[in-house]
């Protein structure tokens, strides 16, 4: 690892002041992505400000049809909260197949959501859940924030304060997981609003995590895995690595969401 | 340099150390805790978990200054006036362990899952659990057996837990 100066600030002014300040810097959260870069020095940032002592992005809130999440909370804590488990039972689960429970112990959701890592599960959330990702500048909606492969809509020293999910009536998350990795080879978010029905699917797209919109309406018309029947994903736009080539994505992302939505309507 | 101080094992520390200084490094090489072991290095295998604030932790994921503060808790902490924590008493007793690199994250790991989803543990339960710890030796049969033979010795000996 390179060489870097450490600050921790106590408010999220202090830490947006001293990224104003500071020459080369990067914002540290639960480390899981951050730290393993850095050591292999794929990341060397000259300051590094740690958000883990900032009260105020810690907490979980329902009020009305949001439920609102500060950057800070750990996968765990999202996994065991029994607000998150009330209101959207989905989210709480996709929190749970996380990594390991020693990397839900650390990671974080703003870390996760900054980072846009084309395999992780929390961008099909937000996309799914109809979220709005709250900064110390602005209010981003989900479907303006990720924007390709670990790029997103935040400008040099942005930070992350909350998420807020829309409630669902009905709603599942469906993984297949990279048994070594555990990260997503393909993952499906299913959601059903007022609104519409929303279909996310992270892991397969070859440039980051997508809303599927031939599901959605498919979906909308009829709440049913018979509905999803001939409905796919071009296999052109999809992921090819040596875990799984691209026609096996495509396949698999028709699977997992019909999976999605048989347990959607499952729970009801 | 940063001013770190933080408990460990009961005894308040307190070190200056340059900040890229990971929690393992801390424990091994300042402190001389060396049960705590670095199996890959790349947040993979468990051998580094330890515990931070009650909860178990990958200590090579973690740096020392972001534990500031904080209680750790490393396999030379958990035995008592001698005794074998009966986590440990349960892999010596099962049989769960060969080179025993793993050994100390595993049952760091294990005490972690007995003190979330209590004493009677299920087969699949735990290898679900125990999905962040690599043991390239033993097949991991007889880890899951110890681990549900330690979380029913937990059981027994309140005190114990109710120590860390
Ligand atoms: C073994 C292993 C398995 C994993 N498996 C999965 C998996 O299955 N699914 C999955 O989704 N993820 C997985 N992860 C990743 C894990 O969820 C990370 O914790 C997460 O992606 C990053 O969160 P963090 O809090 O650790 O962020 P960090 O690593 O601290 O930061 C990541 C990036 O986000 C930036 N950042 C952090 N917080 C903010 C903020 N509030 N505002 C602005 N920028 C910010 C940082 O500057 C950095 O660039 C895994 C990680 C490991 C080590
Ligand atoms: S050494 Fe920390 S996970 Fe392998
Ligand atoms: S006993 Fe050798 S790695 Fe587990």
């Amino acid at each position: 690892m390179y060489a870097f100066e450490y600050h921790r600030p106590t408010s999220v002014k202090e830490a947006a002041g001293l990224a104003g300040k500071a020459e080369d810097i990067k914002f540290l959260a639960g480390g899981h992505t951050l730290l393993p870069t850095m050591k292999l020095r794929l990341a060397g940032p000259a300051n590094l400000i740690d958000l883990g002592q900032i009260a105020e992005l810690r907490g979980i809130e329902r009020s009305g049809d949001t439920v609102t999440i500060g950057a800070m909370m750990k996968h765990a804590e999202v996994a065991n909260s029994a607000e998150v488990k009330e209101a959207i039972p989905a989210l709480a689960e996709m929190a749970e197949l996380i990594g390991d429970p020693h990397v839900r112990n650390r990671g974080t959701i703003g870390g996760s959501i900054a980072n846009n890592d084309p395999s992780a599960d929390y961008p099909a959330a937000c996309l799914a859940l109809n979220a709005t990702i709250i900064t110390n500048q602005r209010k981003i909606a989900a479907d303006d924030f990720f924007q390709g492969i670990f790029t997103t809509a935040l400008e040099e020293g942005e930070i992350i304060t909350q998420v807020s999910f829309k409630v669902p009536s009905q709603a599942a998350y469906t993984k297949f997981r990279n048994p070594a990795s555990r990260y997503a080879l393909v993952g499906v978010f299913v959601a059903k609003h007022a609104s519409g029905v929303r279909v996310a699917v992270t892991g397969a797209g070859s440039s980051g995590v997508f809303r599927v919109t031939d599901m959605e309406r498919a979906l909308s018309g009829n709440f049913a895995a018979e509905a999803l029947e001939g409905v796919t994903v071009a296999e052109s736009e999809m992921n090819s690595d040596i875990h799984a080539d691209a026609a096996y994505r495509a396949h698999l992302v028709g699977v997992m969401a019909r999976r999605a939505v048989q347990a959607a309507v499952a729970r009801g | 340099m940063t001013t770190v101080s933080l408990t460990v094992n009961g005894q308040s520390v307190t070190a200056d150390v340059d900040p890229r200084t990971l929690l393992v490094q801390f424990l091994r090489d300042n402190l001389r805790l060396t049960g705590t072991h670095v199996g890959c290095d790349t947040s993979q295998c468990g051998a580094c978990v330890v515990h931070l604030n009650g909860q178990a932790v990958k200590s090579c994921t973690t740096l020392a200054v972001q534990a500031n503060a904080s209680v750790i808790t490393t396999i030379e902490g958990i035995s008592q006036g001698g005794e074998l924590h009966p986590m440990q008493a349960a892999f010596r007793e099962h049989h769960g362990l060969q080179c025993g690199y793993c050994t100390p994250g595993m049952i760091m790991s294990a005490i972690d899952i007995v003190n979330r989803k209590g004493n009677t543990l299920d087969e699949q339960t735990i290898r679900a659990e125990l999905e962040g710890n690599l043991c390239r030796c033993t097949g991991y049969h007889n880890i899951v057996k110890a681990v549900a033979a330690g979380a029913q010795g937990m059981a027994q000996t309140p005190l114990q837990q109710a120590a860390e």
